[in-house]
């Protein structure tokens, strides 16, 4: 378990004595592995809140099986499929940015950070459209086309809605991260020998990702 | 030698006094009330977490009388129905999310567990910080929920279908609820974290005080739990917004699903609050015994066992809402598995006590009435966690009787412990023993004669939350009536004693009770960064055998003292 290891490979010893524990609260001590460990709780407590609707989902699915099958069908596998590509491109990019730090090279770094920035503004603008298609099409929650629609279809519908838009936001928040440990890179408070901020912001852009694999499938390719 | 080191120390503590925080705000630069509100100290934290707490909890106290009040005779008798069902929905509220769930760990925990772990803040003080920020928005956005379009009137559970199509202001308190479970999840993050990273060098695993145990357990219940609860009561404020339907069975959706997803965060929301007042509870009895807990290893693992098993037994509260019979087995059966680390720990604090030289004092005195009270809260679980019983009193008063035991009798006496017992610690000041004497057992009669005839109520048959009731019922409602008001008089009085020993209380020293955890070895009230030098492990925290020896040495000492105030 990563929380137990006393020392990680990186940390800065100098600036763990130069603050220890017994100076002031302003100047806590520098423990690299405990704000790691901080942010994996925090993705623990982001994979329950999305568990519920995973749940929800699994419930209905079984309940309503033929018509999610049939509903999955509606959705655009292209649009999906832009979308899973242009995240995991983006998921590589900022862990490439976390090696450039490392090797000291700050632009490659920022590079990199805003491509993910760039890709992560793409996949929102894709799910503009697929969403604006969608309630053009009458497909929302109370029209009353869905009101006609079978139960299962609803559901499927309402799930989608309801998961895409709470993984929309995270991706908001996602990039307000990368956007923030950008600003920390070019004002030299993210270095090469302080660069948990980048990483944690990483971690977190890796979790959006993450759920958006599982997403993927359960909407876009059930048949 | 170590006796005559501390006697020398605390002397030199006298000539030479070493600032307590209240004198040295943290961070530096900001000063009076500043001081207190931007501070990142854990100490000023829990203690703006106890000024805030404490007046949810009076509130609700007295929304709890208007209920019993007006239940006191048939018929409308001080309110109209809707104001009843509004009072009662937030008399759950309140306890429930702004008293009982933050109480113990936001106060206590915040103040005492990074000086248990002999270290000077939690991981992340400005997360800390954020935490009581979150705490008061949430109190807040309920408070603002009773002015616009009047109180919600669903109870604390937010049940579907009725929930989406009432009028009454909903989405707000719901709103205040998910806020108030970021700010709790927030602390469980930071607890865990500390005590992963910030134990003091040396300091073992099985060396950890079982009051900071149980906070590390609870925490990750907080951390795991809420997180479900914020979704569900997310999709509630869509349904009402955009009728998404998911709960809604004209659309398909299953309202049973919500009440399984509400309950996997409430029912370890139980734990939640609990736990930590079991914590309390494992602090005080070997103190006040000078003898060692019996079982620590059990405790602790019980603990841990209690936040496993709490969490697989959510559906025993839906046995009648038409869950298959096969569910209906296995939450049964689960549930009987959790009460057996609940039965070590009562058993390991009653064996603790058994040839001990009982010394007794108010925090001892309310542990006791916890343990009482706590062991007819539990085994009255049992009673409802049987399928077949279960059917009988379901939605009974018999479990507003059973849960006010567990939740009232037991965390809420475990915080009175708890206020008694670090109270010296916590301010530097000893309160009137008499008076809070008087108080407990004013408290624990109130409340013996306020809620068993409630269990008797629900036997018979009167439904829970009902505004008026079959004049059979009026015996027994109209004594219980009688027990809120001597149980209320109980903890004002309780309440005022602590007040007026800031006038008039004596200046307790370091350890006026001869405890041995880290909390005791430090300055009454504690100085900035806790320890004046860095402690030292001590190994085991619960070894008495110094405390006993300079008892008999010192037969002046400071208990002497106070039990003669």
């Amino acid at each position: 378990m990563i929380v137990n290891q006393s020392d990680s490979n990186y940390t800065d010893d100098k600036t763990c004595d130069a603050v220890g524990s017994h100076t002031d609260n302003e100047n806590k001590h520098y423990d690299i592995v405990g704000s790691r460990t901080g942010m994996w709780l925090f993705l623990y407590t982001e994979i329950m809140l999305f568990g519920g609707l995973f749940v929800l989902y699994a419930a209905y699915y079984r309940m309503y099986t033929a018509d999610f099958t049939g509903a999955g069908k509606e959705l655009d596998i292209l649009m999906g499929s832009i979308n899973t590509v242009m995240l995991l491109v983006s998921s590589f990019a900022v862990a490439a940015s976390i090696t450039a730090i490392q090797k000291k090279s700050r632009k490659v770094a920022l590079a990199f950070l805003g491509f993910a920035l760039f890709l992560g503004a793409m996949f929102l603008v894709n799910k503009y459209f697929e969403w604006g298609h969608k309630i053009d099409l009458g497909i929302f929650p109370n029209s009353p086309l869905m009101e006609d629609s079978s139960h299962g279809r609803v559901l499927f519908f309402s799930l989608y809605y309801t998961i895409t838009a709470l993984h929309a936001i995270h991706i908001i928040i996602g990039m307000t991260l990368l956007a923030v440990t950008m600003a920390f890179i070019m004002t030299d408070k993210v270095t090469e020998h302080k660069y948990v901020l980048l990483e944690n912001a990483g971690l977190y852009w890796h979790l959006v990702d993450l759920i958006w694999i599982f997403i993927f499938p359960l909407f876009y390719l059930i048949y | 030698m170590e006796i005559i080191g501390k006697i020398s120390y605390m002397e030199t503590q006298a000539t030479q006094p070493i600032k307590s925080f209240y004198e040295t705000p943290s961070p530096s630069r900001f000063t009076g009330i500043g001081a207190w509100l931007l501070t990142i100290d854990h100490k000023r934290i829990g203690l703006m977490y106890m000024a805030s707490v404490m007046v949810w909890f009076v509130i609700a106290l007295i929304l709890g009388l208007l209920i019993r009040t007006e239940l006191m005779a048939t018929g409308s008798t001080i309110m109209e129905a809707e104001t009843y069902n509004a009072i009662f929905t937030l008399h759950g509220v309140i306890m429930i999310f702004l008293f009982v769930i933050p109480a113990i760990p936001a106060i206590f925990g915040n103040f005492l567990l990074p000086i248990q772990l002999g270290t000077d803040d939690v991981f992340f003080p400005k997360l800390n910080l954020l935490s009581w920020y979150l705490y008061m928005l949430g109190g807040f956005l309920a408070i603002l929920s009773l002015f616009a379009d009047g109180p919600p009137d669903t109870g604390w559970t937010f049940y579907v279908p009725f929930s989406v199509s009432t009028e009454t202001n909903v989405g707000l308190t719901v709103t205040a609820a998910f806020i108030l479970g970021m700010s709790s999840m927030l602390t469980g993050l930071n607890f865990i974290t500390t005590v992963h990273r910030m134990r003091m060098p040396g300091m073992k695993w099985m060396e950890i005080p079982l009051f900071t145990w149980s906070l590390y357990a609870t925490a990750w219940v907080q951390l795991l739990a809420t997180p479900v609860l914020s979704i569900t009561l997310l999709l509630v404020i869509l349904e009402r917004i955009f009728g998404s339907g998911l709960f809604d069975p004209s659309k398909g959706g299953d309202p049973i699903l919500y009440q399984h997803l509400f309950w996997m965060y409430s029912h370890p929301a139980v734990y939640i609050m609990i736990l930590p007042g079991m914590g309390v509870i494992s602090e005080i009895i070997p103190v006040f015994s000078r003898k060692s807990i019996f079982g620590y290893k059990a405790i602790v693992g019980s603990s841990m066992a209690i936040a496993v098993a709490g969490s697989l037994v959510w559906a025993h509260h839906m046995f009648t809402s038409g869950m298959s019979d096969v569910a209906v087995f296995v939450f049964s059966f689960l549930t009987f598995i959790v009460a057996i680390p609940s039965a070590i720990k009562v058993f390991s604090w009653v064996s603790t006590m058994y040839k001990g030289s009982i010394l007794m004092t108010p925090p001892l005195f309310f542990s006791l009435c916890f343990i009482y009270l706590f062991s007819i809260g539990g085994l009255t679980g049992l009673v409802l966690g049987a399928a077949g019983t279960n059917i009988q009193v379901h939605d009974t008063h018999f479990v507003v009787a059973h849960f006010h035991f567990v939740m009232f009798g037991g965390t809420g006496f475990a915080f009175f412990a708890a206020l008694h017992f670090w109270w010296p610690k916590i301010f530097g000041i000893m309160y009137n023993f008499k008076r809070a004497y008087v108080a407990a057992i004013l408290t624990t009669t109130g409340f013996m004669l306020h809620y068993i005839p409630m269990f008797i109520l629900g036997i018979m048959g009167m439904p829970r939350r009902y505004y008026d009731y079959l004049p059979e019922f009026q015996t027994g409602n109209f004594f219980a009536g009688i027990g809120a008001y001597i149980l209320v008089a109980g903890v004002l009085v309780m309440l005022l004693n602590l007040l007026i020993s800031f006038k008039n209380g004596e200046t307790s020293p370091s350890d006026p009770w001869g405890g041995t955890t880290l909390e005791w070895s430090i300055p009454s009230p504690p100085p900035l960064h806790n320890f004046v030098e860095s402690p030292k492990p001590k190994g085991y925290p619960y070894d008495f055998t110094d405390i006993v020896r300079s008892n008999s040495l010192n037969s002046n000492d400071s208990l002497n003292r106070g039990s003669k105030l």
